[in-house]
């Protein structure tokens, strides 16, 4: 790591606008050279202690008859066994509709779940006598998979619903009923750096926590409330994670808690590090969803009504679903508008590991649904699925969303899409593709073009608000904090941007404090895309006090009028002039008895969703993009190749484009892996059985296409005032590789045209098979083991 | 006997004494030595993220290799070079690779990051000793890299940030035209240190509840399996470590048959050629591919490089797994396997003979794996192998095919096939062959009764892999493509990736 300071490009050359420069990441060199810190890179201090969580391994469901920890006890470098009888709290760790026990008391409600803790003098002595735990059950046939739970009907919220107009009279309008029945199934996060968290006792039953979390303020929380301490007695810090994707939103909570509770209890620091096994098994995932819409269209392909109905897969407990389901719901129009629209959403408990947030946060499954309609409207109008889609875009025939918010960028996503058409050469491809599907050979090719228009702000309005904490120092440095976490998506780096051309400091002067709750309390999760717009805006909120009184001062001091002066680049300028360094002007301040620190906060305006009456504005602004796709799938084996990917994403005015094409990338890639190979397999009697990379299957660098073109959407920028008018593009790009999941439905359809793929996600090789097997029959082909019918006849 | 373990990193020796059997070297790495850029992100070899780069004596010099260190035990680094992330940039200044990662914004998260800069950089140090060769013999060509090479390299790496372009790019521009680095323009001394630790007495390591021996000789170390017959034997680690990491047992002594000499050899015999038991999939590949060159299409997709590079045939066999991608592929062309115990007691067993059933292989008492025979193409054969998979690269097989047919005039006069993951153990389809003996090519595209013998043949498993039917009627067409690839039969049944040993690159 140079000593220049941690930025890559930065230094004294740093040109006094770096806002909208492609810097490197700030930890970049850190990250390359392996010195970039994670919780267990931190040095253990002596005697640390190690946590390991003891699993229900063999019940999903049931009471629990006996728990015997004998032998683990009297396992070498055992200190403690912890248990619920040892939590002097309360014994939750949810988000906040409770039902997460840390650890189980009397009953099991899912496979994998948290029954004791290990402590002990080593993490391998740790998970050694783990294993030696008497556990027994009584056990009941769990609910596992979705469809069990639709029959069995038990949920852990209530059913929402809200829509506009008359189904009835749309209906009545309509040609033709199109029906879609789509099963989406879940994903796991994969973050690449586990769950894991250090706590360190302090003076006074005080407690420093080191997590890879999301949501520092909740780990906060959280152990206060199960140690039964003040929050003000528990901090929490976060430098970086490795990953997190959401799955490191609520779920961090219990094991920081773990780990807080053996330092409460034996008085000594203490780390709960999961390995990747457990990890996968007793932490959520995306939500799995069976989506049913009915639609009636006009001649032209054009919904004029339509009904949707959401089943989700929540596991045991609420966690987050309730916004996860609310954003499917919000998302279930994608870019269509609809003239007459219900959604209906069911909640479902099932005896498994609860879900939870995942990037899209229940966004992608609603507009996959979507996007799935408009191609079995195509498939039943006979018409190629862009023109159903650009039939049904937003601004066509009106911009009121189904939850009556007024959409009011209709002609971007309207220019987008045909941005991208030409640009991919859709027209083109469209007849390549036919004219060798005509072919009739084993080998098919998709095409598909799909929009994501998505809501940006948190549908539960309190959560839009942030702080933060901005200290200068007398030689001109600043030391920054805010209440958001960096977990790889350069949240950290773009904010030092901002910050660096608000104050008029060079970037080497500022330091990213790591995230900590003693310095900006009571904030949100680092979700809903919003990271960047809320803790940017509240740092420049900081600026702006500290520099008002700098200007007060020297106005005082010079005479210069305090609209004349200005600061940039480490210098004070009067009518653009420099006239002083900064840290002179700070050091003379500071000699004054002026604060150099100020503590900023903003909350996103606009915002007046009621969720009761199903009215009002839940975003802020939305986010747009479109990806186009084309695939080649046998139709033997069922494997898939992504041939060629192009995106146009509508980020605003960019903060930094580098960062943002690396969202865009990244989120499209995992949205590629949702849909295709990642199959989470749960057993019936509720294990999961792919809990490991050996088993579950992320993309890997071959998936992803060498024809894979990224650009960003020449935007007159972002309506709304956010930071330099750019847009969030944390989870937008997700939904991009709908086009990819849509584009093996158009290679499929090709076996029987006129027959809707009934293609479940995620599309794995043997779903591809089953489904081409399907249409192959439909189309009146043989299957296998004929070969000629394999050859078109 | 050496009682202590030497190992060289950064230009010294480094000497061990009194660890575990058992410990492994990412933990060794992490918490001995307290270097915490080597990250454990899945701790079973699937990741990358604890990538390091071992520099190990070969007769060209030194050559570079990456390997999971998850999975890699700490007894294994003995006689070898031990390259680390924290090794790589030197006073401030990056290296090429991740200057590169740095420029391209190959970083986002982070954690990856230190896996994908050191499989980079072995391919790295790979170019670099091809362009010396290929400079010191002006016939030996210096290939252009490929994007299918970075691929091929980082397919043992996993990023849940990047989508991978960045990294991909900055690979192909760091490694295209290398330069000399601090490695290469040491080369010649590292060769002589590690040349000095290879001269040594085979090491024989006394740990707290067991042991550590790497005998260098057969003999010994049929000898010392006889006197401590419960010992496990290590082959490469890359499934046994697994038990170490996942199941957390306790191996107090191990056996590494990794470093005797006559083990690792690959002998050109008369009528076939030995590959010692010791063989890594690295090391075999150039062979095999030169005489089955069908078997690049599975091959360059068993496990990954860092996989390869641990993994030997000899213990993959020796595992009975009945996913193993190796065994039906040899089943296939006829392999035998030399089977040896103490006192030059030896016995040869037709490969597929030693797969009794799940779980059992036939193994004596204080017997071992020593070397697998791999009878030479027949002008006749043909011979064809498929894999098929949830994910392309690095995956485990759903089912594996391997069809050895051999056809005179327009008739298949044998055929031997065998299927992985379809049963218990890697399994031939007998009646499958016996359907297909006598066939005219022309009649057995049409509902052929040899398809309908796959299904008395086979009644394999649902799992999370694929589900019985999937995995028949995967089987099914495995067949249908290898009978549409005989002589005679039109272009075939394209294949969606196009694997073949041509361009199967010898990446390691």
């Amino acid at each position: 790591m140079s000593s220049s300071g941690i930025y890559g490009q930065g230094g004294k050359n740093t040109p006094a606008k770096v806002i909208g420069k492609a810097l490197a990441h700030d930890s970049a060199h850190a990250h390359v050279t392996g010195a970039a810190r994670y919780v267990d890179d931190i040095p253990e201090p002596t005697g640390i202690l190690h946590v390991v969580p003891g699993l229900c391994r063999g019940a999903a469901v049931g009471e629990i008859l006996q728990l015997d920890l004998t032998s683990v006890k009297n396992a070498a470098g055992v200190v403690c066994v912890l248990t619920a009888a040892d939590i002097p709290g309360e014994n939750d760790c949810s988000p906040g509709f409770g039902g997460d026990p840390v650890m189980a008391q009397q009953a099991i409600s899912f496979h994998g779940q948290v029954v004791f803790a290990v402590v002990a003098t080593s993490r391998k002595a740790a998970r050694r006598a783990a294993k030696l735990a008497f556990l027994e059950v009584e056990k009941h046939k769990p609910v596992v998979h979705l469809r069990e739970a639709i029959e069995s009907s038990d949920s852990v919220l209530p059913d929402y619903a809200f829509g506009r107009g008359d189904i009835a009279s749309g209906m009545a309008r309509s040609v033709q009923q199109v029906e879609l029945e789509l099963d989406v199934g879940g994903q796991d996060h994969f973050y690449l750096e586990g769950q894991v968290a250090m706590a360190l006792p302090q003076d006074g039953g005080a407690l420093e926590v080191y997590s890879s979390t999301q949501h520092p303020s909740e780990v906060q929380h959280t152990v206060a409330k199960v140690l039964d301490l003040p929050e003000s007695f528990v901090n929490v810090n976060v430098r970086r994670l490795g990953g997190g994707f959401g799955g490191k939103e609520s779920q961090a909570n219990q094991w920081a808690t773990l780990a807080a509770l053996a330092a409460h209890k034996t008085g000594r620091p203490c780390k709960c590090r999961l390995d990747r096994d457990d990890d996968m098994i007793a932490t959520g995932k995306r939500h799995d969803f069976l989506i049913k819409a009915q639609a009636g269209v006009d001649e032209q392909g054009r919904i004029e009504a339509v009904t949707y109905d959401l089943a989700s897969r929540c596991g045991h407990s609420a966690d987050l679903s309730l916004g996860i389901n609310d954003r499917a719901m919000f998302h279930l129009d994608n870019a269509y508008y609809y003239p007459e629209v219900h959604i209906k959403s069911r909640r479902l408990k099932t005896d498994s590991v609860s879900n939870t947030a995942f990037r899209g946060f229940g966004g992608p499954q609603g507009m996959l649904a979507a996007e799935r309609l408009m191609d079995a409207v195509a498939s039943a109008r006979g018409r190629d699925p862009l023109d159903i889609r650009y039939a049904n875009l937003y601004g066509q025939r009106g911009t009121t969303t189904p939850y009556g918010m007024a959409y009011e960028e209709a002609d971007t996503l309207q220019a987008l899409l045909s941005q991208l058409e030409a640009r991919s050469r859709y027209r083109e491809r469209r007849v390549a593709v036919t004219a060798f599907n005509e072919k009739g050979g084993h080998l098919r090719r998709g095409l598909a073009l799909t929009p994501v228009k998505f809501g940006i702000s948190f549908t539960l309005t309190e959560l839009n608000q942030a702080g933060a904490l901005v200290h200068l120092y007398r030689d001109g440095s600043v030391h920054l904090n805010h209440g958001g976490t960096e977990m790889g998506q350069g949240l950290y780096q773009k904010i030092a941007q901002v910050a660096s051309q608000g104050m008029g400091v060079c970037l080497d002067k500022i330091h990213l404090a790591a995230t900590s709750t003693g310095k900006v309390p009571n904030t949100s999760a680092t979700a809903a895309s919003s990271g960047t717009d809320l803790n940017a805006m509240a740092v420049l909120d900081a600026i702006g006090q500290i520099q008002a009184r700098l200007k007060a001062f020297l106005a005082s001091q010079s005479g210069a009028a305090v609209q004349d002066i200005s600061f940039s680049e480490d210098q004070v300028l009067v009518k653009g002039k420099a006239v002083m360094q900064l840290a002179q002007l700070a050091k003379q301040a500071h000699q004054a008895r002026i604060s150099l620190s100020a503590q900023g906060f903003f909350r996103t305006p606009r915002l007046d969703w009621d969720r009761e009456s199903a009215s009002g504005r839940p975003f802020y602004y939305f986010a747009h993009g479109a990806a186009c796709a084309q695939v080649l799938v046998d139709t033997l084996s069922g494997e898939m190749r992504l041939e060629a990917v192009h995106i146009l994403q509508d980020v605003g005015h960019s903060l930094n484009p580098a960062i943002d094409r690396g969202q865009i990338e990244g989120g499209f890639v995992q949205g590629l892996g949702w849909l295709t190979s990642e199959e989470l397999v749960f057993d019936d009697a509720g294990r999961l059985r792919t809990h490991a990379p050996s088993t579950y299957k992320i993309p890997c660098a071959r998936d992803v296409p060498a024809a894979m073109e990224v650009e960003l959407f020449n935007s007159a920028g972002n309506p709304e005032d956010v930071v330099n008018r750019s847009k969030a593009v944390g989870e937008p790009p997700v939904m991009l590789a709908n086009a990819v999941f849509c584009a093996i439905g158009d290679a499929l359809h090709s076996l029987a045209p006129g027959h809707f793929p009934q293609l479940r996600a995620p599309a794995t090789p043997e779903e591809i098979w089953r489904c081409a097997q399907a249409q192959k029959e439909l189309g009146g082909a043989k299957v296998l083991p004929f070969a000629h019918a394999q050859n078109g006849s | 006997m050496r009682e202590v373990l030497k190992y060289v990193r950064a230009g010294r020796i480094i000497e061990l004494r009194g660890r575990d059997a058992d410990d492994t070297l990412l933990d060794y790495i992490r918490e001995d030595l307290q270097l915490k850029g080597t990250k454990e992100g899945c701790a079973e070899g699937d990741c990358g993220a604890c990538t390091v780069v071992i520099g190990e004596l070969q007769e060209e010099g030194v050559r570079y290799r990456a390997v999971n260190a998850c999975i890699m035990l700490l007894g294994q680094l003995d006689g070898r070079e031990l390259i680390l992330v924290e090794d790589l940039a030197e006073a401030g200044e990056l290296h090429p690779v991740q200057q590169q990662i740095v420029d391209h914004h190959g970083s986002q998260c982070g954690f990856c990051t230190p896996g994908f800069v050191m499989s980079c950089f072995a391919l790295y140090q790979q170019r670099l000793l091809a362009m010396e060769m290929a400079h010191q013999d002006g016939g030996r060509r210096f290939e252009k890299l490929e994007r299918r090479h970075v691929l091929d390299s980082f397919a043992g790496n996993l990023c849940r940030c990047t989508g991978y372009t960045p990294l991909v790019e900055a690979a192909l521009a760091a490694c295209h035209k290398p330069v000399a680095d601090k490695f290469f323009a040491r080369r010649h001394k590292t060769e002589v240190l590690l040349r000095h630790l290879n001269t040594e007495p085979a090491m024989a390591l006394s740990t707290p509840n067991g042991f550590f021996a790497a005998p260098t000789d057969l003999e010994d170390l049929l000898a010392l399996y006889d006197r401590a017959p419960g010992t496990r034997l290590l082959a490469g680690g890359t499934d046994l470590a697994l038990e170490i990491t996942k199941q957390c047992e306790e191996l107090p002594s191990l056996i590494d048959v990794t470093r005797v000499e006559s083990l690792k050899r690959v002998e050109w015999k008369s009528d076939a050629v030995h590959i010692g038991a010791a063989v890594t999939y690295s090391q075999a590949s150039e062979t095999l591919c030169e005489m089955y060159p069908n078997l690049g299409q599975v091959l360059g997709r068993i496990g990954s490089v860092q996989v390869r590079n641990s993994g030997t045939i000899g213990g993959n066999i020796a595992n009975g797994s009945p996913i193993g991608d190796m065994p039906p592929l040899l089943i296939a062309l006829g392999a035998r396997v030399e089977l040896a115990k103490k006192k030059s007691e030896r016995r040869w067993l037709e490969l597929e003979d030693f797969f009794i059933e799940y779980g059992k292989q036939a193994l004596e008492t204080g017997e071992i794996v020593a070397r697998i025979a791999l009878p030479y193409r027949q002008p006749d054969q043909r011979f064809s192998c498929y894999k098929l998979t949830k994910r392309f690269d690095q995956d485990i097989s759903a089912v594996l095919g391997a069809f050895c047919l051999r056809v005179t005039g327009n008739r298949i006069t044998s055929a031997r096939i065998a299927f992985g993951g379809m049963a218990g153990t890697p399994k031939r389809a007998r009646r499958c062959e016996a359907a297909l003996r006598g066939s005219s090519i022309a009649g057995i595209d049409n509902g052929h009764p040899a398809y309908y013998a796959l299904e008395q043949d086979f009644q394999p498993l649902s799992d999370m892999r694929a589900s019985r039917e999937y995995r028949l009627a995967a089987a099914k067409q495995m067949l249908l493509r290898a009978l549409a690839e005989l002589p005679g039969k039109g272009a075939g049944l394209e294949r969606l990736h196009r694997f073949d040993a041509g361009e199967v690159s010898h990446v390691f």
